[in-house]
This record gives C-alpha cells, structure tokens and sequence, in this order.
C-alpha cells in the first residue's frame, strides 16, 4: 500500500547499548514504528514469593507512550492490551534464555514505543533480544519477530496501520517470532481470516523476512563495539 | 565450510561459528546439529578445535576463590550483609574476620553498613548464597578512598598480565588501586587529581579492553595525564603515610 514490494520489509534501524543505567539496552526501528528496550539484572527478586529456586525469572513491560499512536492519546499505565502483550513477549523471549544460573533472581525488560504504526509487539521483541544479549544474559538462539498477513488476497510481510487497518477486503494480522537458526517459532498471534494454505505461505514468508531481522541485530550488536574502537 | 569466524571476532547469541562436525564446543557455545552456536556476546578464542567465548558483557556471578570489594547492607544477628554488586548478596559472619567478636556484641564496631570491605568468597551454594571471609591477608576494610564501578568481565584487563596493568596506574598516579574480581574497584590517592586520573584510566581500560595493544595506549595515556599531576604529586606525597603504602603494596603483590 505504502509502495512496497509483498515481501519487503520497512527501513530497520537498530542500535545496542544506548541506555547506559541499564544492563542492556537496545532501539529498534521498523518503518514507523520505534522501541526501545532496557533489560535490568540478572537481580534480586522481590516480592520473593515470585522467587523460583530452581531457575530465574523473565519479567516483559510493555508499554506504549501516550502520544505514540495514530492520534488518539494512549491512557498511561499498564492496560488490558498491554498487559497481554507483556506476557506474550515474556513467552517468545523464555524459551532462548537460559536462566538456570541465576536461581531467586529475576532479569527485567522494560519496552517503550514512542511511536507506533502497527507491528509494535514485533518490535518490542526484537529490541529486546537485542538488549537482553547485550546485557550478556545466556541466549541459545536470537529472536526476531515480525508480522506477516493477509491483505485483499495477498499475501504481505510487515504490515503498517492502513494496511492493518484496509476495509474494502479480508484481512489477517499474524505476528510471528522466529528463533534464527533452528526456525522454531516462539509468538504466533493472529487477528483476521486466513486459508490455512494461506498462512502456511505467511509463516514461509516471515522466516524469511527474520533472517533479514536476524542480520540486522547482530550488526547492532556488533556495531556497539566497533563504535567503542573508533573513539580511541 | 568449516570454520566461520577469526580468532578474537566479536559474535553475539545465536550466531553460527563453525558448521562442521570437526569443532567442538566450549564455554558459552554449544552444539546444534553440526553447527556451533554462541550463547553470548564475546570474543572468539580458538583452542585447536574447540571454540570457547570471553563474554565482553554481563554481571559478576559469584566464585569460589575470587577476592571482591563488598558493601555492608545489613547486621544480622551473626554477621554482616554484604552488596557483591552482583544478582545476590554475601554473609560475612563474625567468626570470619580478623578479630574476635564476643557473644551479643555490638557489630557496628568492627565494621558499620556502609562500609567497604576487601573479601574473599569460601563457599557459594547451588541456590548461589555466597559465604565470604576477611581472615586472609591482604583482606581489609577501605577506608576512605572512591568507588569505581565497572564491569566485571573486563576487571582481568584492567589488572592485565600478572598484575602489569594495575602496577601501571599505581606507578604513575601514586594512587592506591584496589580491583576486585566482581568489578568493584577502590581508588585512594595522594590528591583528587591523582584519582580522576586513575579513574579516567580504569575507564578507558573498559572501554577498549577487547581491542588489541592496550598495554601500548595506556603507557602513552597515562604519561600525557600524569604530566600534568607532577608538580602537584611532589607536595601532596607526603601526606602519605609511607609505611602503610608499601605493606599494602607487599599484600596487593601477594595477590595478585
């Protein structure tokens, strides 16, 4: 809709390590839409009756600011939506981790849009991949998240707001979260119709669009370092 | 084939290092199907066929062994809480220090929370509750002096090859430096000038720890920075107590 090719993705743009208070921390932009994540701990957890002896906890914030949408202000404060949105993240994130080393004590993302223009959730999760590695938290795998669906008949990568939002035909909104190197998927939403032939051909399509992901936060990653040489 | 990356490659999670059987993997890596995959950020260190990473990020997870500077947080009834700047707290107990500490006594005297303490972890559980003691030599409260925190995978290049990088800073500022392994480290000097030098120092060593000919750059760094501190050393030394300066030298020397 917006002159892209079905398969193309938005401009991406990632950077690691921009919150210095925090343990890690990552922006990650997608067309329109921005997020950024700090990852805290691994530290103490309290309420201690959320401690887990046997493994640490991941805890996800999710929140949108309240000038970040198409217009209208977004209410403050946590939301049914966004509460759900936490736990999802929290859910495609987990699986990667390996907290066993750290028992009793918990590692905390906190996700902030400025901006958004659909396709938040995917952002929020690549953002905090990338802040969680940072952070130096054990990751077997990187996640990369994006939205794939269904407009009129075709099938798309990335979708933004109108195409999200298109009326004059079916839609499907599918966020995925894809693992890089084994292409299991940890976040699997859909909002919409869809064949099932159809969405076998979504899910081929946003594998192949997280490999672009993938590529591009491991170059944010790498890149936090490389500025470091070039300052001496 | 093969072999993907270069001795000293920085790699991040989830990035392939080796796709043939013929590797093996080491320290935060691991093995999927024939690949070898890295858990952390890092740099790569080739070992004949293993592959192993040095984490350039990350927390400080207690050790058995390792000497850090800890915060007194809490009294308890048998001992000292302690910060280790890490996801979990310390023990000292009363029975671990160098003095002997009576039944019911008060034990704010020997040491107060707030204070810095130089200690050593004994014992550390599964469940990572960690017991540390100061009945060592060389194992001290620090007494006055700043605190500089940094991160903890890069405290071994800032102390550098037996101890060459730290003996640096300590030559050349007159500071006192103190690291300790869980990147807490204690700063004292003759005068601030002569600590902000050493800290912007300990910093730069941070920052450029995973770039090669460090030791080169410092030496350079430091003369330029320590320039300037001449005249101001010469007037200031002398408030130095000599004689606790060199035994505490003989104990960090013993250390390290």
């Amino acid at each position: 809709m917006d002159g892209r090719a079905l398969d193309e993705l938005r401009p991406i743009e990632a950077k690691a390590g921009i919150i210095k208070n925090a343990d890690g921390s990552a922006y990650f932009r997608i067309g329109k839409t921005v997020a950024y994540a700090a990852v805290y701990g691994p530290r103490e957890l309290h309420p201690k009756f959320l401690q887990d002896p046997k493994t640490g906890i991941l805890r996800c914030y999710y929140n949108m600011m309240p000038f970040s949408g198409i217009g209208d202000r977004v209410r403050p404060g946590g939301s049914r939506r966004s509460k759900e949105i936490s736990m999802v993240i929290q859910k495609a994130l987990k699986p990667v981790l390996e907290l066993e080393d750290y028992p009793n004590a918990t590692v905390d993302v906190f996700i902030e849009l400025p901006q958004t223009d659909a396709g938040s959730r995917c952002a929020a999760i690549c953002a905090a991949a990338i802040a969680l590695a940072d952070a130096g938290i054990s990751m077997k795998d990187m996640v990369s998240a994006i939205a794939v669906g269904k407009v009129d008949d075709k099938i798309v990568a990335d979708l933004n707001y109108d195409e999200e939002a298109y009326e004059d035909g079916p839609v499907a909104d599918i966020p995925v979260a894809v693992l890089h190197n084994t292409k299991e998927i940890t976040l699997l939403q859909m909002d919409g119709e869809i064949s099932k032939d159809e969405l076998l051909q979504a899910l081929e399509l946003a594998k192949k669009a997280s490999d672009k992901i993938a590529k591009i936060q491991f170059a944010a990653l790498k890149d936090k370092y490389k500025v470091n040489a070039d300052q001496r | 084939m093969g072999l993907l990356v270069k001795q000293k490659d920085i790699v991040v999670p989830g990035e392939v290092l080796a796709d043939s059987i013929d590797y093996l993997p080491g320290m935060h890596t691991y093995r999927l199907n024939n690949n070898i995959i890295a858990k952390r950020v890092g740099l790569v260190e080739i070992e004949g066929r293993a592959l192993k990473l040095i984490p350039v990020s990350g927390r400080y997870l207690p050790k058995v062994g390792d000497k850090i500077i800890a915060k007194v947080v809490d009294i308890t009834m048998s001992g000292w809480m302690l910060n280790i700047n890490s996801a979990y707290n310390a023990m000292l107990n009363s029975k671990d220090i160098m003095r002997f500490v009576r039944k019911g006594e008060d034990l704010t005297r020997y040491h107060d929370v707030g204070d810095y303490l130089k200690v050593k972890i004994f014992n550390v559980t599964s469940q990572n509750l960690v017991d540390v003691t100061m009945k060592e030599p060389g194992l001290s409260p620090l007494h006055g002096g700043r605190i500089v925190m940094i991160n903890p995978q890069k405290v071994p290049r800032v102390i550098g090859k037996m101890g060459s990088m730290v003996m640096m800073i300590k030559d050349k500022t007159k500071c006192l430096v103190n690291v300790g392994q869980n990147g807490v480290v204690w700063i004292k000097g003759p005068a601030p000038e002569a600590e902000f030098v050493a800290i912007k120092a300990i910093k730069k060593i941070e920052d450029e720890a995973h770039l090669e000919g460090l030791t080169d750059r410092m030496t350079q760094f430091l003369d330029v920075e320590c320039a300037h501190l001449q005249g101001l050393k010469s007037e200031t030394q002398e408030e130095e107590p000599r004689e606790t300066f060199q035994s505490f030298q003989r104990s960090q020397e013993r250390e390290e």
